[in-house]
């Protein structure tokens, strides 16, 4: 076993379990709904790459446009459909009544919801932009050592995965907009008795969410095949990342990328991708079997116990 | 996306289910609550409603509804998908079919009948198919059905086509082995496929294979396959992964082929997940020259990935698009000219576009549509003349002797024809020696059972 193959592996795998469960942790952590329109929200950051990219656009300027269009797709979702924002407050004037009850905290009303949002996206891109789409090149190159390469582009996401996680939690924990955010998922009521504007909160969260998604999209447009239905490829590993993590989302999803791509890098490495794929999911049941509260409840379990003695 | 729909189609038939029950649990309750019995009554009317409707859907009322079309005209079922997973190769099957109809009803159709088509979108959904396939077959009474992409979907149909003697046609490249007398297999298969890519490659680079291959029944079987020839042509196979349909990233697969550093790779690669490879292996410096029997030719990779992503791909086939014949061109000015708009022909379109004719002169041979005598016809052995050469079909195992390529994609991602020849499918015909104008089957044969290094298991 080569040991810079095992950790380019292992850095790749990382990558893209905390870049494919970033966003949907976000989302799911702060406001309680599930987004299974999770994977074509990043599908629509690849494709708002890919095309821009086509349109001879430089690809980091793409990558932008792509996740600009996914926010602005993010916050129009939000106000129409998950919060009912933009229809109530025509509903209200033309009725005399709001009409939509938000999404917030109903689990299952989500899932259906947003599930369906990602059925109509699906078919939608394929019925406006075809069954494919020009696709680009990986850029950067690749690195030799020994008999072995590997490409420098997909390194380069790690690191990126590390600086999103980074920067997240600073806005979470270091900003004025990080405490509210936290303040208005904990207790709404008396956020809003502090002055706190929860509808705003929530808005923007979904919107840094949904920008999260973009973003994987425009960092893997270049790397994967970008296709219609290429967002259900990140669906499992995003769920499998935050139901692993557990209720601290950013901690949990860190942890949870450490261990799944660890693993995944591990058994891919010694018995091919067919048993890293096992493994991966092996440890997932394992640890949602053993710890119901995640990674990070373990984590916390820890932590009291010692706060105790 | 695909295992979402199945789940819809399970509680649709719990739903039927439910509707069965309470038609049963009626009769006990009746007589036990009377003052119920009316909400009761209607509930058991609107089940018997719906049992009607889901009937007409199903189709087991074609001596009412169905069959009077018989007698002014023929018509062919053609099930491809539009929309799913595979709507980028079942497109380009459906295009051709229609270019295949359009071109004889210019003619004036099929036996001086105009042809019809039954053409609803499965959408890549095998429970969806089972249901069409049964509609098309007893509502709407084709004459003949094309129908299906993947194996799954021809597996899941075919006891619907044997149960009612349907004559149909499965026109993509497939894993060979399927013996059923009213099945005819159209597409290349496995053996032809890699049977033509894999001797050339050995000839050119030497005899050290590596195989990857996708991790379900086709991949599996056509890893079989490579091992037969490798055997046959005393080639060497290294090592083997099999990689699932899900996997995207093939960081430590591109290592493990470097570390065995073989003379080629067959690469046996399906799906949109696994046409990420190549833009991996090319990124990450993978030079060595690789054989497939999967890509290109169905799902254009060499258009759609930016060059040099498939630098150095080797595919047989028995088309692809670039083939530098007069005939060939001809057929791609008629297609473009028709849906201007459509990306690629594929391997799978062209054999769709032939088989209907070949179906045509058959028809007209035996000058009825009476689908026994058809059967017979082309059992008798007939030459077409398709967009790859004079092909012929081996009428007793109902597969095509195809004229197989070697196609290569250079750094440019511009297609040469390195090698050519006729090779007909030998498995069922010599290695399993069947004959279905002696003996009658519906059996799929795999090479496991008769080659010792198919057999893993061993």
């Amino acid at each position: 076993m080569n040991p810079f193959n095992l950790f380019f592996q292992f850095a790749d795998s990382f990558a893209f379990i905390v870049l494919s469960a970033v966003g949907l942790a976000v989302i799911f952590g702060m406001m309680g709904v599930i987004n299974l329109g999770h994977g074509e929200f990043i599908m629509i950051g690849a494709y708002g790459t890919t095309l821009v990219a086509n349109a001879g656009a430089p690809l980091v300027a793409a990558m932008i446009v792509g996740v600009i269009v996914t926010a602005v797709f993010g916050f129009l979702v939000e106000r129409t459909i998950v919060s009912g924002a933009a229809i109530n407050w025509v509903a209200e004037r033309t009725l005399g009544r709001s009409v939509i009850e938000p999404l917030y905290d109903r689990l299952l009303d989500s899932m259906v919801a947003t599930w369906a949002i990602g059925l109509i996206l699906t078919q939608g891109v394929r019925i406006v932009f075809g069954n494919s789409i020009p696709q680009l090149n990986t850029p950067l190159g690749s690195i030799q050592y020994g008999g072995f390469s590997y490409s420098v582009y997909r390194l380069v996401l790690s690191l990126v995965a590390v600086c999103v996680l980074v920067g997240l939690y600073a806005v979470f924990t270091h900003t004025k907009f990080g405490v509210r955010a936290r303040a208005t998922i904990q207790d709404p009521e008396t956020a809003r008795s502090l002055g706190v504007n929860t509808d705003e909160m929530y808005t923007t969260t979904f919107v840094i969410g949904s920008a999260l998604a973009g973003l994987t999209g425009a960092l893997y447009a270049p790397s994967l095949t970008v296709v219609p239905s290429m967002g259900t490829s990140f669906l499992v590993e995003a769920f499998v990342a935050v139901v692993v993590g557990g209720p601290s989302v950013l901690f949990g999803t860190t942890l949870s990328g450490g261990l799944l791509g660890a693993i995944n890098a591990l058994f891919t490495n010694l018995y091919g991708t067919f048993f890293g794929q096992i493994a991966m999911l092996l440890t997932a049941i394992l640890v949602i079997r053993l710890l119901s509260n995640g990674l990070t409840g373990l984590v916390e379990t820890v932590r009291d116990r010692k706060v105790g003695e | 996306m695909e295992e979402n729909a199945h789940s819809l189609g399970e509680v649709e038939k719990k739903t039927v289910n439910t509707v069965e029950t309470d038609q049963k649990s009626r009769n006990n309750v009746r007589q036990l609550d009377p003052s119920s019995r009316n909400r009761r009554e209607f509930l058991a009317a609107s089940a018997a409603a719906a049992g009607t409707v889901l009937a007409g859907c199903s189709g087991s009322t074609s001596g009412i509804l169905g069959g009077s079309s018989d007698d002014e005209a023929v018509t062919l079922g053609i099930l491809e998908d539009r929309s799913g997973n595979f709507a980028l190769n079942g497109t380009p099957k459906y295009n051709a079919s229609m270019l295949a109809v359009e071109e004889f009803n210019e003619e004036g159709g099929i036996l001086d009948k105009e042809i019809e088509t039954f053409t609803p979108d499965p959408q890549s959904d095998n429970s969806r198919y089972q249901e069409l396939t049964r509609q098309a077959i007893q509502r709407e009474n084709v004459d003949a059905l094309w129908a299906g992409y993947s194996s799954a979907t021809r597996e899941t149909i075919r006891p619907i086509v044997d149960r009612n003697e349907q004559l149909y046609f499965y026109t993509t490249q497939y894993e060979g082995g399927v013996c059923d007398q009213y099945t005819f297999c159209m597409g290349a298969t496995a053996r032809q496929q890699l049977g033509s890519v894999f001797p050339y490659m050995v000839e050119e680079f030497g005899s050290n294979v590596y195989t990857i291959a996708a991790d379900y029944n086709f991949g599996q079987l056509s890893a079989d396959w490579v091992r037969v020839l490798a055997d046959e042509t005393d080639a060497n196979i290294m090592d083997e992964e099999f990689i699932p349909l899900s996997v995207t990233d093939f960081g430590s697969t591109i290592n493990n082929i470097q570390e065995t550093d073989p003379d080629f790779v067959m690469a046996l690669l399906v799906g949109q997940n696994h046409t990420s490879f190549w833009n991996q292996r090319t990124s990450a410096g993978l030079d060595i020259p690789m054989g497939t029997s999967t890509v290109m030719a169905q799902g254009y990779q060499h258009q759609r990935l930016d060059p040099p992503a498939m630098a150095d791909v080797y595919g047989g086939f028995n088309y692809m698009q670039e083939i530098p014949t007069d005939r060939n061109q001809s057929f791609r000015e008629r297609y473009y000219e028709k849906f201007p708009d459509a990306d690629y022909i594929n391997e799978e379109a062209v054999n769709n576009y032939f088989s209907i004719k070949m179906y045509a002169e058959a028809a007209e041979a035996v000058g009825s549509t009476d689908q026994a005598d058809i059967i017979e016809e082309l059992e008798s052995g007939v030459n077409v003349s398709a967009p790859e050469g004079d092909i012929s079909l081996q009428g007793s195992i109902h597969h095509m002797t195809h004229n197989m390529r070697v196609f290569r994609c250079d750094e440019e991602h511009n297609i040469t024809v390195e090698a050519q020849e006729m090779i007909p499918e030998q498995f069922l015909s010599e290695t399993v020696g069947a004959d279905l104008t002696e003996k009658d089957e519906t059996t799929q044969y795999v090479p496991a059972n008769f080659y010792e290094e198919a057999n893993t298991t061993q």
